[in-house]
């Protein structure tokens, strides 16, 4: 069987290195991507537009934005179905011999105790400085998400979940959403097109392109959230089968 | 044979992110085909969608070009702007933002495929997450999660279903021979790509005596 399998494989593998031939070279500055009018245009006018230096969260959160609002959404009913998935599981047929009973450990807890402010603090800044630096709401979102796993590992589950409960993740993942299309919602009330942040400089004292600035930070914020909460809350449901004690 | 022009030229050096990422998207498809443990298929599924995220990266690739965040002298923010028209006249001026102009765009490396890939990866990780949940409860179910046990299973949880009295009176036996691939391939469903060895195996493993319809409860879980 793994002998058969390698046939189509070597096969595909094939036929994909003789259409590579024809791709264009790495890195040629000629190639089609690299001189098409899209992205010569995203990179022109993202200053003129936003005033946002990092030109792909720009392109993710203003240009783009429509897109980036159903990815959040994508994270969130992923995070809803695995919590409907597992939660349905009753009776558990197999031996309970794979839960590990494990006291915490000094060490482990003490750096643990230090670290995950510090950790915290950088996701923030990871989100906050995603303008101009790479990040945005995406990867700050995963490092504080992954900041409660970390607190889950080095003690228990319940002393995770005691900070950040399974009710307040659902919570905080739809209130991420609804962030962002309340931003959204809010352009179109004062005039403009959905997600036209241009329209917000109506409510805040900055000129247009500021305004687009500072609604891409809160649309980051709200996938942040989103994130952060879906994170931990597939993390805390795949580690223990939905039952949300024991686990790892 | 490193001559250029030649294939393995083409191919290894000037075009080396292509065939290190259809290396990688192999590894990751035979994985996803030959592998039985379900949590060994997932692997495959991963490793084939970075092997994807990485492909569409380094299309963005530009020759001595830096990454798509703008450098001192374009920033939409700074303080300094030099226009190389006006001499030195408007050299340490503030200013706002400026549209580039063609030969500074070439300076940026495209940021499309980063922005593309960054929801790629999203929805990876989502797919992830979804299967491993799916993974967990067929354990729950099943008590397994290699195919082929799998696939002896539901092929017997499936006859147990169909030998039920409200069915007509006919004999299992056509049914559960060998060679029939009808059946087989009703239960095929969670594996997409088993082959008739795999299925042969385990019908060997089933005992070949079959019992009547009338006694169908005693058939063994």
């Amino acid at each position: 069987m793994k002998l058969l399998s390698l046939v189509p494989v070597v096969a595909v593998g094939g036929l994909l290195l003789f259409a590579a031939q024809d791709f264009p070279e790495w890195g040629d500055p000629a190639s089609p991507a690299s001189t098409s009018p899209v992205s010569s245009h995203f990179i022109q006018s993202t200053g003129v537009d936003t005033e946002v230096p990092n030109m792909v969260t720009a392109v993710l959160a203003d240009y783009r934005g429509f897109d980036t609002m159903f990815e959040t959404v994508v994270v969130f009913i992923a995070g809803m179905a695995v919590l409907a998935i597992l939660k349905s599981s009753g009776r558990r047929k197999g031996k309970r011999e794979h839960e590990v009973e494990a006291e915490p450990d000094l060490i482990v807890t003490n750096t643990v105790r230090l670290i995950v402010p510090v950790i915290q603090i950088f996701a923030f800044y990871v989100l906050a400085h995603g303008h101009v630096s790479p990040g945005g709401g995406f990867q700050g979102g995963v490092v504080m998400g992954a900041s409660f796993i970390l607190v889950a590992l080095a003690w228990d589950l319940e002393v995770a979940l005691a900070r950040f409960s399974a009710e307040k993740c659902i919570l905080v993942a739809a209130l991420g959403i609804v962030l962002y299309g309340g931003i959204g919602f809010l352009s179109m009330l004062l005039g403009g097109e959905f997600l036209d942040y241009a329209e917000l400089e109506k409510v805040l004292p900055v000129s247009r392109e500021m305004a687009r600035y500072h609604a891409m930070l809160g649309v980051e914020i709200g996938v942040g959230f989103t994130v952060t909460a879906i994170i931990f809350a597939l993390y805390a449901n795949l580690s223990t089968e939905g039952r949300l004690k024991g686990g790892l | 044979m490193f001559e250029d022009g030649a294939i393995v030229n083409e191919l290894l050096v000037e075009r080396l992110n292509y065939f290190i990422y259809v290396v990688l998207l192999l590894i990751g498809l035979h994985a996803m085909i030959s592998k039985r443990n379900l949590i060994k298929k997932l692997i495959g599924m991963s490793i084939f969608q970075t092997a994807i995220i990485l492909f569409y990266v380094s299309i963005a690739v530009k020759e001595e070009a830096t990454i798509p965040i703008y450098k001192a002298e374009h920033d939409p923010h700074g303080e300094v702007h030099h226009h190389p028209e006006k001499g030195g006249e408007e050299a340490e001026a503030h200013h706002g933002p400026v549209a580039l102009k063609d030969e500074e765009i070439k300076q940026y490396a495209n940021p499309l495929p980063h922005v593309l890939m960054l929801t790629a990866i999203v929805v990876g990780v989502a797919t992830l997450g979804l299967a491993l949940a799916l993974t967990q409860r067929i354990y729950q179910g099943y008590g397994t999660i290699e195919e082929d046990e799998l696939l002896t299973k539901i092929e017997r949880a499936d006859d147990r279903a169909s030998q039920s009295p409200l069915k007509s009176n006919q004999s299992p036996s056509p049914k559960k021979a060998k060679g029939s691939a009808t059946a087989k391939k009703a239960t095929a469903s969670p594996s997409r790509k088993s082959g008739s060895a795999s299925q042969g195996k385990s019908a060997a493993k089933r005992k070949p005596a079959k019992r009547k319809p009338g006694s169908g409860g005693g058939k063994k879980a």
